[in-house]
């Protein structure tokens, strides 16, 4: 062969060597992230908050003076173990379709006479009573399934609220939770958003709720991420605890019925 | 006393497997508040272990560790039974030790 094509075969070989490495590139990134969340199992700095949850489960508190050894997330008083996995569900003595985060507060306003302040202080912040208590609750429900059948009417009624919410578009933006997390297979710069809309999706997301997050170094409740998700289509403020928030957590938690929880999850 | 620190250990043979869970704010000193100024530095300098009496290890730190650091290393010479002490002294001069029988 004469030399130029020679010249031209092995520029276009190193061209198209160039082409697949970069597109490999980001496939490449992704395996590292990969990795990286791996390396982070191990010492998962939510161990540190569900300690101090184990504290102030026992710890007598409020007016009452009580601990919140009788609270009764579901499966009966003091119950922890599994319970997690199965909310939000109806409570009769509340009348009302209740996640982990206001059935906590409950306990420690009906049980302890604390106040409704001094239980959700901070609840946006790292450190705060309510952080600790659902990272407690969370671990106890660690290798459960996750189990919202939503067969009382309120339950099924709140998934369907909970669904309206999610595809209804609305804030400046016009964005809808559905614009982001209804299709498969995309991201935002190096964040995979998963679809909540399949089974599989909500599944792979949902297990890994509540999370510690790294560069928080805090670990995020579901009411806290999905209000931070207002925040990020900026849609005015959720209200905490409102029912709202809790809908969506039924429509999303339906919808991962059947995966096992690995909570607390550790996250960017 | 600060916060305490969770540790596990476990033995193989003659290795110990050692991992601990520290919680620590390790604040750089490089961040600044909402007024614009600087949050003073607060980290750990100086983590030591020793088992039986005898440093089994010996660290400096600095600013690059990130918060609630997590530590896991084998050292050789301990067994089952035995106690591992870790200790860590930060740049304030709070300090904290904890201790666990190795499994």
């Amino acid at each position: 062969m004469p030399i130029i094509h020679r010249w031209l075969a092995a520029v276009a070989a190193g061209a198209g060597l160039a082409l697949a490495v970069s597109a490999a590139g980001q496939d490449k990134a992704m395996e590292e992230i990969q990795k990286y969340r791996q390396m982070l199992q191990d010492g998962n700095p939510a161990e540190l908050m569900e300690m101090n949850g184990e504290t102030l489960w026992t710890m007598p508190r409020g007016a009452n003076g009580a601990t919140l050894e009788q609270c009764d997330l579901g499966l009966g008083p003091g119950k922890l173990d599994g319970a997690y996995a199965q909310l939000p569900r109806f409570f009769a003595d509340t009348g009302k379709v209740q996640d982990a985060e206001s059935r906590l507060v409950t306990c420690m306003t009906a049980l302890q006479g604390l106040s409704l302040e001094e239980a959700t202080r901070n609840w946006h912040r790292p450190g705060s009573d309510i952080e600790a208590l659902v990272t407690l609750v969370a671990t106890r429900s660690k290798g459960a399934k996750i189990d919202v059948p939503a067969r009382h009417p309120h339950e099924a009624e709140m998934v369907a609220v909970g669904q309206e919410v999610f595809f209804r578009r609305s804030g400046p933006l016009d964005f809808s939770c559905a614009t982001c997390h209804s299709q498969d297979d995309k991201r935002i710069r190096l964040q995979d958003l998963p679809n909540l809309t399949t089974v599989q999706g909500a599944q792979a997301s949902m297990s890994q709720w509540p999370a510690y997050r790294v560069s928080q170094s805090a670990v995020w409740t579901m009411e806290r991420r999905l209000i931070d998700c207002m925040r990020q289509m900026r849609f005015p403020d959720a209200d905490y605890l409102s029912e709202a928030v809790i809908a969506l957590q039924m429509y999303m938690q339906k919808n991962a019925s059947g995966a096992t929880l690995e909570a607390p999850g550790i996250k960017r | 006393m600060a916060n305490p620190m969770k540790i596990r250990a476990k033995a193989d043979g003659d290795v110990v497997e050692v991992k601990v869970l520290m919680s620590h704010i390790m604040e750089t000193g490089q961040r600044k508040n909402q007024a614009g100024e600087p949050i003073p530095a607060h980290f750990i300098q100086m983590v030591s272990v020793t088992c039986k009496g005898r440093t089994v290890l010996s660290a400096q730190w600095g600013p690059a560790v990130s918060a609630n650091p997590f530590l896991s290393f084998k050292f050789n010479g301990g067994h089952k039974g035995d106690k591992v002490k870790v200790t860590w002294v930060d740049n304030k001069g709070d300090s904290r030790s904890d201790e666990i029988v190795i499994a």
